[in-house]
């Protein structure tokens, strides 16, 4: 199996690392990044270490996606790719060595994202699971449920303009952008509710107050830190600015101490 | 020649349409063994014989190519990333202009086809059921020819022509003292594991230790045996016949 750095890990059995994996899912306009946030922070100021990571925020591929974009060529068959080439990236350069430094890793979208989103385009269900068999599974995915509606209600009056390719403008499914994005957001849906079933995800109602929905997740959370005891740090007095160096040059992060 | 698209593995459900009116050629051998030579008088040829040509490279997707050339300048790629990355310049070619190309009847010529990444991640260590599981969208090519040499004969051929250079070295792997010896190590392994594919998807395997013109008259008359080539058409004017004074 496709090994990375002498253990060999795949997405069929449980890692072998001394950290934990915790993914979130859900649509877009679902709420799980203000629940990871969330959940971030009450982890930080117990004393877990943690590290936090994005759905398709490589560095590597960024100018490939932004251009395919911007063009419009890009195929299913690529975008799944790029994704893949995505997380294989940020898997080697940020998540692995938390993990295996026994920290917590919060991933905001994890392979579930690519299962539900390239069904939808086409691909075929098995090909894209075979492809990610290189991603460890997470020892935990919250995903947050909420019906079409209120997912595109939050998105659409909330926000900007739609994008192309968030829209799925790319399979031709309605004539406005706003359209094509309510009919591809269901399609997501209902594919995401064959990847719960599979892979039986935890489940968070996404229409629920914000704090009971915070107070499921840590419940959540509680249980696996049961399950395996995470070290601490002592509680943190303070915030410490820290020079990280990262591909992409130097960055200030503040870090609490 | 033309018919239904086979595919290596899983393919592409959601084309539109299942038949080809083209044929696709494949021309497979390692680094420096004279392919892009051997492509470009293929195209010729071909397109004398009044077939419509469309070259394709390895790589040359302008979509992942920045994405491959800043990781490697770095030596940031990992096996996973430069195995995803090569499979979404393959993916671009393959929807973007290979697929279109065959419906509308051209013969393409594929200078490197997926063969390329699957004996380059053998020798990198790679599980050879991923490899072969990511690329499964690939068609499987009318003609798969492989242009076979030897490592005495490759060396000096490469020294020639530029050197030896990091990747086609495997120096990401360290495979000798330098880069004279990680090449051969590398390539060795390379070559075997070629001569081996080359079994497994039946290629025709052309001598490529010979002069330039032989190895091309081999080729044509492979391609040949699946591209109906018209015997020496008569010539746009006819030749007077010569009168005997």
């Amino acid at each position: 199996m496709p090994s990375t750095g002498g253990t060999v890990v795949t997405f069929r059995e449980r890692h072998p690392y001394p950290g934990k994996l915790i993914a979130v899912e859900g649509v877009d306009g679902s709420g799980k990044s203000t629940q990871v946030r969330l959940l971030q922070h009450w982890l930080e100021a117990q004393g877990y270490p943690v590290f936090f990571t994005e759905w398709n925020s490589s560095e590597l591929v960024r100018d490939a996606t932004r251009q395919g974009k911007k063009k419009n060529t890009l195929t299913p068959t690529t975008f799944s790719l790029l994704h893949a080439t995505d997380l294989a990236d940020r898997l080697a350069y940020q998540i692995l060595p938390p993990l295996k430094a026994g920290m917590i890793v919060l991933s905001d979208r994890y392979v579930c994202t690519a299962f539900a989103r390239d069904a939808v385009r086409g691909v075929d269900r098995s090909w894209v699971r075979k492809i990610y068999d290189y991603a460890p599974r997470p020892d935990l995915t919250l995903y947050f449920r909420v019906p079409v509606s209120v997912a595109c209600e939050r998105i659409l009056s909330a926000r900007r303009t739609l994008k192309f390719y968030e829209a799925g403008m790319d399979l031709g499914l309605a004539d406005t952008i706003e359209a094509s994005f309510v009919e591809f957001q269901g399609r997501i849906l209902v594919e995401y509710d064959r990847v719960v079933e599979e892979y039986g995800l935890a489940v968070i109602d996404g229409q629920l107050d914000i704090r009971e929905q915070q107070d499921q997740v840590r419940e959540h959370v509680k249980k696996l830190f049961a399950l395996a005891p995470m070290r601490r740090r002592a509680v943190p007095t303070g915030r410490r600015r820290v020079q990280m160096r990262t591909r992409e040059g130097i960055k200030i992060r503040e870090v609490r101490e | 020649m033309s018919g239904p698209l086979r595919f290596y593995g899983d393919g592409l459900p959601y084309l539109p349409y299942r038949e080809v009116k083209g044929c696709l050629i494949a021309i497979e051998g390692t680094d420096g063994v004279g392919r892009s030579t051997q492509v470009d008088l293929l195209k010729r040829w071909l397109q004398v014989n009044g077939y419509g040509v469309v070259e394709t490279g390895w790589t040359r997707s302008k979509l992942v190519q920045r994405a491959l050339d800043m990781a490697k300048a770095g030596n940031l790629l990992n096996r996973m990333t430069f195995s995803l990355l090569y499979a979404a310049d393959f993916a671009d070619r393959l929807e973007n202009v290979i697929l279109p190309a065959l419906r509308s009847g051209f013969v393409v010529l594929s200078d490197r086809y997926v063969h390329t990444a699957f004996a380059r991640d053998h020798v990198r260590g790679a599980d050879s059921r991923w490899i072969r599981d990511l690329f499964g969208f690939a068609p499987i090519p009318d003609l798969a020819c492989y242009l076979k040499i030897d490592l005495d004969h490759l060396i000096p051929r490469v020294l020639e022509s530029g050197g030896m250079n990091y990747w086609e070295s495997g120096m990401d792997l360290r495979m000798g003292e330098d880069i004279f010896d990680s090449f051969k190590n590398y390539q060795g392994a390379l070559l075997g594991e070629y001569d081996r594919l080359a079994r497994e998807f039946g290629f025709e395997v052309v001598d490529a230790a010979r002069p330039i013109g032989e190895i091309q008259r081999d080729l044509q008359e492979r391609i040949a045996k699946v591209l109906p080539i018209r015997p020496p058409a008569a010539t746009v004017h006819p030749v007077p016949a010569p009168t005997t004074a």
